[in-house]
């Protein structure tokens, strides 16, 4: 075997890569076509992806009986594809994609993506059932911005205190249960795997240590900050799981490894109706942290009119008794409430049309520097709040 | 084998054993659950039925999932087999600058977690400007593949005498013929290794696939299927059944690819 | 690949095929360049290429908003990597994980390689290889979701059975991470036993060793490389693992989790996290470089 030294092989081998690299530099244009504010609704471009909270685009995968989503298929032609987001940052990663054309915001995402350009404005003229959104549900801090609107609501709600009934005695009504470093359910607690959970600890100190003069959970000074975070580094000595898939969680409670801990209403609808784990609900004394979902156009939409079509369907009355039923929810157009005929009292359960109970819930929203609720110029950023949220997970 | 006695061999086959059926008890659980009445992971399981089989086979989602899996682990095979065996033959048989660099390089994909792999791949397609697709992940797949054939094809190659070649070439055949009717016939085992090797890390992938597949579920890979599925209460079973299906099909091609290997591990010389 | 210089005279009939040949055959630096542009421009410009764009990410930093990336070079993200403590703890627990499960699955599989390389019969090789190799095709997902189901304390399956489980925990993930990666370690030993000539075994015994002896001083240090490689991938798998970690570890939290829970608000701090593990590794290669464990892979 001759062995050579290959000047003129490194030499080739230089140019591709030189080659090769040029290339990359020029890449390919990725066209972002006009997910910007439309005019008017179009023709359906035959395909629709968005991102949304479990339960809000049903098609028939969880539970056969359950698909709202076909209908929409067979009326507009729009072929629906869905990405179940499990948390808000989920969600602001994969709109910045640039993949989807649209998502069903909460606050703590809603404001980032409008900030950041990856959602449009919409036009709520041309959404037929806007005009029956709650309107303390209009113009919100999270949903509009520079005097433009950017979403249609779709619902809200508040974050639950979920426990199994044959372990956890006596029923709680407190959030101090899970913030309880000897509880006796330790191992067995769970808690929201987010950044934005912070806040609820400092809601529950909101009241249970009243120095702090926390008002806004959103809108925490350093001091107010390290408190909520040094109560939630001692709940994770008592965390079983911390839960990001509403699945997960859902088979915890059905298996029992979960007993106690903060849910969505349809985690509990879904574990009660498997009947292998006789769990309820409650909103405990100190209040609830909570969220109310908009639905929003991505502004590199590839197929606006569907997304358009879509946020008109799923804000029809008969489509919000379904979403709100199943989810467990208040729905955006209370026009929905006379439509759900097997549960008359669901919307005074969930308070729909009950304004100053909505504005009680502390909907999850962006922490900034400049404090939400007007204080002043020194809250802690979301930022830190991600950071501060690997450190409580130890 | 007379450096064994009675007592030590029972001592490896009792271990064998337990190995064994530590490695196929989750997945026998798996497989029964696949035929369970109940949709639930609850054992022991409450009935016996096809039912779960016959949706699966009419279950678009996971039909589709299956296909985008057969492709990207095709094309990311063949390319990894042409990548792989090029790089085994420079660096077997030549000498130039930057070999040993390269021949880390080749095991880097491999040896680096596949979330560094995914985000590093997923900066860089997004800072370019590809839009993430079939292409995306057919390269990033293939990237990780090329080291599995490329082991395979020189470990071959450092015990192939170079007598054959130089005889044929000797008899009159061009380089291509050469190629062609000996060299390849002597590498074909190791080629199918890593062939299969490489097709079957890339058809179970699933970090990397997050990071540079594209979105929507027509576009979907069965890993990517079964983790949106995993515990969608009606969904739990349809998924069992394409492990317990994907296992049943592999168990042909993994044992011929056995068979058909050992053999010619003897043909080549050690 | 010996050059022919002198081409015999039927080989000099045309045909572009054969003028093409005896080109290369002539120019082994056109062959090389021939065979090596392929494989270098991909790995060294993409691959590598995309490891050192992300490298220089990991000096960039997130606006306070968390909407945008500041491309200005700094190194904040490193400043907080080493000043807190979660994150030099969270790296320490995931090497200690990975190092776990690679002992576990070296201990595993050394018995049962050796038995199918040199005690099992000829025929049934063929057939025990297969066993080990077909649950590689069963879904990781599949088989990471079924530990969730087995391993959940109470309620979980082996709870129900025998009574008692680890539950969610770190414990839980030494064993499925060990469960998870036990063929990619028995491969290659079986590949290097497979190698390994029984006359050197059988000359042992006759010089008087007893088994254990000889397994100790000739099998396991000629073992070596592929013990090594499967430990490549053993620990490399476990270093960045966070999916079956998020499974059945309960709270804990390991590299892989850390990276991914930042990928999605704050990549240039991933970025910088991500530098941790792909450290650990390229240093594991260079260390085991001379123990020829790299062809074994």
């Amino acid at each position: 075997m001759r062995n050579t030294h290959i000047r003129r092989a490194r030499s080739v081998v230089v140019f591709g890569t030189a080659l090769a690299l040029f290339a990359t530099a020029c890449g390919s244009d990725s066209k972002s076509s006009s997910g910007g504010e439309l005019k008017a609704i179009g023709k359906g471009e035959g395909a629709l992806s968005i991102v949304a909270w479990a339960g809000y685009a049903e098609d028939g995968t969880t539970d056969p009986k359950v698909n709202w989503v076909k209908p929409f298929e067979d009326q507009t032609g729009c072929k629906v594809s869905v990405k179940i987001g499990n948390t808000s940052d989920e969600m602001y990663q994969l709109m910045s994609t640039g993949a989807y054309d649209g998502v069903s915001a909460s606050g703590d995402s809603s404001v980032r993506m409008i900030d950041a350009g990856l959602v449009s404005p919409v036009n709520t003229s041309l959404v037929a059932n806007y005009a029956d959104i709650s309107s303390f549900l209009k113009d919100q801090v999270y949903n509009s911005s520079g005097g433009k609107n950017y979403g249609i609501p779709h619902g809200w709600g508040a974050n639950y205190l979920m426990y199994n009934t044959d372990v956890v005695k006596p029923a709680p009504d407190s959030w101090s249960v899970v913030f309880d470093k000897n509880s006796p359910y330790k191992g067995k607690v769970t808690a929201y795997d987010a950044p934005i959970y912070i806040a609820d600890a400092a809601l529950y100190l909101k009241t249970a240590k009243p120095e702090l003069k926390i008002s806004d959970p959103y809108s925490l000074t350093q001091p107010q900050f390290d408190a909520a975070v040094a109560l939630l580094k001692d709940q994770h000595s008592i965390i079983g799981e911390y839960w990001a898939n509403y699945s997960t969680t859902q088979q915890a409670f059905e298996q029992g490894s979960t007993v106690l801990g903060t849910t969505w209403q349809i985690i509990a609808n879904l574990v009660s109706g498997a009947k292998k784990a006789p769990v309820a609900t409650v909103l405990p004394k100190e209040g609830s942290t909570g969220w109310s979902d908009t639905w929003m156009v991505s502004s590199k939409a590839k197929h606006p009119n569907c997304m358009y079509m879509w946020m008109n369907y799923e804000t029809s009355p008969a489509v919000q008794a379904q979403v709100a039923e199943w989810f467990g929810e208040a729905p955006a157009n209370t026009k929905a409430c006379a439509l759900i005929t097997d549960d008359t009292t669901f919307c005074d359960t969930f308070k729909a049309t009950d304004s100053a109970f909505a504005s009680a819930i502390k909907f999850w929203a962006t922490p900034r520097k400049k404090c939400l609720d007007g204080s002043g110029d020194n809250c802690v950023p979301f930022s830190d709040w991600i950071k501060a949220w690997t450190e409580i997970k130890g | 084998m007379t450096y064994t006695n009675r007592a030590t061999r029972a001592g490896f086959r009792v271990w064998t054993l337990l190995v064994l059926v530590f490695l196929w008890l989750p997945l026998v659980i798996v497989a029964v659950l696949s035929f369970n009445t109940s949709a639930s992971l609850a054992w022991p399981p409450s009935g016996f039925t096809f039912h779960w089989w016959g949706k699966a086979l009419h279950n678009d989602g996971a039909r589709s999932a299956l296909e985008m899996s057969l492709k990207t682990a095709s094309i990311a095979t063949v390319i990894a087999l042409v990548l792989g065996t090029a790089a085994s033959f420079a660096v077997q048989r030549f000498k130039f600058f930057g070999r040993e660099p390269l021949s880390l390089m080749i095991v880097l994909p491999i040896a680096l977690p596949g979330i560094v792999t995914g985000v590093a791949l997923n900066s860089a397609f997004r800072e370019v400007g590809v839009s993430l697709g079939l292409m995306t992940l057919v390269i990033a797949h293939a990237t990780f593949c090329v080291v599995v054939v490329y082991n395979n094809v020189l470990a071959r190659l450092r015990r192939l005498s170079p007598n054959l070649e130089e005889a044929s070439a000797d008899l009159g055949a061009d380089t291509f013929q050469t190629f062609i009717h000996v060299t390849l016939p002597l590498l074909w085992s190791a080629l199918l290794a890593g062939g299969l090797l490489a097709f079957g890390l890339s058809f179970d992938e699933i970090v990397v696939t997050t990071f540079t597949n594209g979105a929507g579920n027509d576009l979907q890979t069965l890993p990517q299927w079964i983790l949106s599925n995993l515990s969608r209460g009606d969904q739990q079973p349809i998924v069992n059944v394409t492990a317990t299906a994907v296992m049943i099909f592999s168990l042909v091609p993994v044992w011929a690819a056995q068979r058909l290997t050992g053999k010619q591990g003897g043909l080549a010389g050690r | 690949m010996t050059a022919v210089t002198n081409p015999p005279a039927a080989a000099r009939a045309g045909g572009f095929r054969r003028r093409l040949s005896r080109f290369l055959d002539a120019r082994p630096r056109v062959r090389l360049a021939a065979l090596l542009t392929g494989p270098a421009v991909w790995l060294v410009v993409l691959y590598v290429g995309s490891l050192i764009a992300l490298f220089l990410t990991s000096f960039y930093q997130l606006n306070e908003d968390g909407t945008g990336i500041i491309k200005k070079l700094g190194l904040t993200n490193y400043h907080e990597l080493i000043d807190k403590s979660v994150y030099r703890t969270v790296a320490l627990r995931t090497i200690k994980v990975a190092v776990a499960v690679t002992l576990i699955d070296i201990v595993l599989a050394l018995p049962i390689a050796f038995f199918i390389a040199k005690l099992a019969k000829p025929k049934a090789r063929a057939l025990l290889i297969t066993m080990v190799l077909v649950p590689l095709w069963g879904s990781y997902l599949v088989k990471a979701f079924a530990w969730r189901a087995l391993i959940g304390s109470p309620g979980g399956v082996i709870d129900k059975t025998v009574g008692a489980s680890p539950g969610y925990g770190m414990p839980a993930v030494v064993i499925v991470l060990s469960y998870l990666w036990l063929p990619y370690m028995i491969v290659p030993i079986y590949a290097g036993l497979d190698r390994l000539p029984d006359s050197l075994l059988e000359a042992s015994n006759d010089l008087g060793a007893g088994f254990w002896t000889t397994f100790r001083s000739v099998v396991v240090p000629m073992l070596l490389p592929a013990i090594v490689a499967g430990s490549v991938f053993t620990f490399s798998l476990s270093l960045g693992d966070y999916i079956a970690v998020q499974l059945v570890g309960g709270s804990t939290q390991m590299i892989g989790t850390v990276v991914y829970d930042n990928f999605a608000s704050n990549l240039p701090f991933a970025a910088a996290f991500a530098t941790v593990p792909v450290l650990v590794m390229v240093l594991y290669l260079l260390g085991i470089r001379r123990t020829g464990a790299l062809e074994n892979l």
